[in-house]
């Protein structure tokens, strides 16, 4: 299989670069790749949705798992689904997720927000929903999966087969190996349908207060923040709080988005101005009361951003940048205020600003990003050196914080930074293959002999 | 018309449109047969299939290229299910014009993967839907079917004339209720045009080409451009003048 040269870019869009990609058309073929040695570093790249670089590599081989899309089995008795590492979470979705006549059925049990991700990728990236406090992250679902590996092997890896190798492929950002397939263990819920509730609150305060008397009852929980807010606003926003409503279905959302946007535009359309103009009104869409109740499809609790497909393209072509970290409980209320207020401060900041609470379920991934604490999510469009100033305050937020930076979302951390994050780096190391590595994984020195020149 | 309950037979099932197309039918619940030449290509599919709603999956191995083992492929594939309601034809080959110009061997085969077996197959299967009443038959040729261009006149001459004995069939099959679609897509990014770079306003995916598909079989259309705007495109290249097509590279 020749590889084919095309223009890549991960979801934020500041870097775009030519790369060698490959399209096996089974696993068979795609763990054939691995076995040949490779000249080049190879890295699995499945739908292109994470910020960063972590799915890049310029001067290696891209292997797109777009091809291995095939179910293999699912048990309705107990809901274990099995797939190749390129099923997309909205074919899950449409083919899985299909309400029964009483509204209950199968439900991924951890959703990201979007839906347009591999399986492959959410697994790499141990991707995190609404519901971390109840249900963990993805890689908590994860029953089993293939890895092939350089060496010529195909493993089955889970918490019982190969379980060092299980724990770091979880989350190991595609560098233990090539997911080929996967098993996941969906879940049973009475009603496809959301119940939910948003409420403005007027404080980060009030988020804490509202989160501490949610989080029993609801399973599903977030806070949009204005990022413009400071002083006596700081962290003001609208709580939204989910739950399943028994006994209502809710249709699978589409399998591709109805409209996209079309072309970006010249300059970045998310910029102080729409920005000001947008939080303001968004903050008064609740009305007088401050608080809306409604029963719904998850669809737009679950992926508000999934209306407009290629919505990366607004903020122009320079693109944007993704911040997304997680300060642990001790610092949280202080650590998140303080990076509220360095955005605020900065000006900068974009529409849709995520704040949640991480629950300690725990991940069976060696390098997951959810940990307990307090997690903030935001995107900057790229405005150079301002952007990248910013960006480095609020890192040394996080590390004074002892928390973590997401490096699905990251373009910018430091080594030290991610090392200080990820403590199980030299444990992780053992398990790396070593034909697999990235434009991340090189540039945080996830390798030891590059973190050595 | 909603497709439902069908039974479908699909010749050259691994090819991409073949995918998309069997998926569709198999998220609602209809029957399928595979028929292609990669046992364990045609399994895996299978079994995705299976996974997405389909009742019945048989799978059925078959060399298209040895025209006279088709009568046998046909029969086995119209009993597997107990007849059948939609037979899509979709195997074929783009071969490179200069290389089957320069070996006669390359060029025969192409032209009888992509013209003779396909029409053989055809034939065989429309006995059946003749005897039966009802029923379709869909066969993807190609808009390079509509006018011999320089770049690739073995591939379109091999195209053009399945679009001609489909006309024919259809005609013939016009008296037993048996619809006869001649489908008809332009660039769409596959594994048989993998080497060329997939993108811009001209390419289509797989499972757009599998939708206008199945929209044309429920209206029992005769020949579908897909996507629709080929349908101007081709009108134009099919009536541009002599001297101003040989000036032009198509």
């Amino acid at each position: 299989m020749e590889p084919v040269r095309r223009a890549y870019r991960s979801w934020g869009g500041v870097l775009r670069a030519e790369g060698d990609g490959v399209r096996p058309r089974d696993p068979q073929s795609a763990a054939r790749l691995l076995q040949a040695p490779p000249a080049a570093p190879v890295i699995a790249y499945g739908c292109g949705r994470s910020y960063g670089d972590v799915a890049l590599n310029p001067g290696g081989l891209l292997v797109e798992t777009r091809h291995l899309d095939c179910f293999l089995a699912f048990d309705p008795q107990t809901g274990l689904l099995t797939c190749e590492a390129g099923v997309r979470l909205a074919d899950i979705f449409a083919v899985i997720s299909r309400p029964l006549p009483d509204g209950s059925g199968w439900m991924l049990p951890v959703v990201p927000g979007t839906r347009f991700v591999s399986v492959g990728g959410a697994i790499a990236n141990d991707v995190h929903g609404k519901n971390d406090h109840a249900c963990g992250s993805f890689g908590n679902h994860v029953e089993s999966l293939e890895l092939a590996r350089s060496d010529g092997s195909r493993l089955i890896c889970s918490r019982t087969e190969h379980p060092g190798l299980f724990c770091a492929t979880i989350g190991g950002l595609g560098l233990t190996g090539l997911i080929l397939s996967a098993t996941l263990r969906l879940r049973k819920v009475s009603g496809l349908a959301l119940e939910s509730e948003e409420i403005r609150f007027g404080h980060l305060d009030d988020f804490f207060a509202l989160d501490a008397e949610s989080a029993e009852a609801w399973e599903y929980t977030a806070a949009w923040v204005d990022c413009l807010a400071g002083g006596a606003q700081l962290g003001r926003g609208i709580y939204l709080r989910a739950r399943h409503a028994p006994g209502i279905g809710a249709p699978p959302p589409s399998r591709e988005t109805r409209i996209a946007v079309p072309f970006a535009p010249p300059i970045s359309a998310v910029n102080a101005l729409s920005l000001r103009a947008f939080n303001a009104a968004y903050l008064r869409k609740l009305g007088r009361t401050g608080r809306k109740t409604q029963i719904a499809s998850y669809e737009k609790t679950f992926f508000p951003l999934d209306a407009i497909g290629q919505w990366n393209k607004l903020y122009g072509p320079r693109g944007f940048y993704q911040f997304q970290a997680v300060i642990p409980p001790q610092a949280a209320h202080a650590g998140s205020a303080d990076l509220l207020r360095a955005i605020a401060e900065a000006g900068q900041g974009s529409m849709l600003v995520v704040l949640k609470r991480f629950g300690s379920v725990g991940s069976p991934g060696l390098m997951s990003f959810p940990m307990p604490g307090v997690t903030l999510a935001l995107d900057f469009p790229n405005l150079g050196n301002d952007t990248l100033r910013l960006l480095r305050r609020l890192e040394d937020i996080v590390v004074a914080a002892r928390g973590r930076i997401y490096p699905a979302k990251d373009f910018s951390m430091s080594a030290a930074t991610y090392e200080k994050g990820y403590p199980a780096l030299s444990a992780f190391r053992h398990f790396l293959d070593p034909a697999m590595s990235s434009a991340f994984s090189r540039r945080v020195g996830i390798h030891p002999a590059e973190a050595q020149t | 018309m909603t497709l439902t309950a069908r039974r479908v037979a699909i010749f050259g099932a691994t090819s991409d449109i073949a995918i998309a197309f069997a998926r569709r039918c198999a998220e609602a619940h209809q029957r399928l047969v595979l028929v292609g030449r990669d046992r364990a290509a045609l399994d895996r599919l299978a079994a995705d299939l299976s996974v997405r709603g389909a009742p019945q999956v048989e799978v059925q191995e078959a060399d298209f290229a040895r025209t006279a083992a088709l009568p046998a492929v046909a029969e086995k594939a119209w009993t597997a299910l107990g007849g059948l309601d939609v037979a899509l034809i979709a195997y074929g080959s783009l071969p490179d014009q200069a290389r089957v110009s320069a070996d006669a061997a390359e060029g025969e085969a192409a032209l009888a993967l992509n013209f003779v077996s396909p029409a053989l197959l055809a034939d065989a299967l429309a006995a059946r839907f003749e005897a039966a009443k009802a029923g379709t038959l869909a066969v993807i040729t190609s808009v390079a079917g509509d006018r011999g261009r320089q770049s690739n006149y073995l591939y379109g001459a091999a195209k053009g004339g399945l679009q001609k004995f489909l006309e024919g069939l259809r005609h013939r099959l016009f008296k037993a209720n048996v619809a006869v679609l001649d489908v008809r897509p332009g660039f769409v990014a596959t594994k048989m045009t993998a080497h060329l770079p997939q993108s811009g306003p001209l390419w289509a995916t797989p499972e757009k080409v599998a939708g206008d598909m199945e929209a044309a079989i429920a209206k029992r259309g005769a020949v579908l451009y897909t996507p629709w705007f080929w349908f101007a495109i081709m009108a134009i290249v099919r009536t541009l003048p002599r001297p101003l097509f040989h000036r032009s590279k198509l």
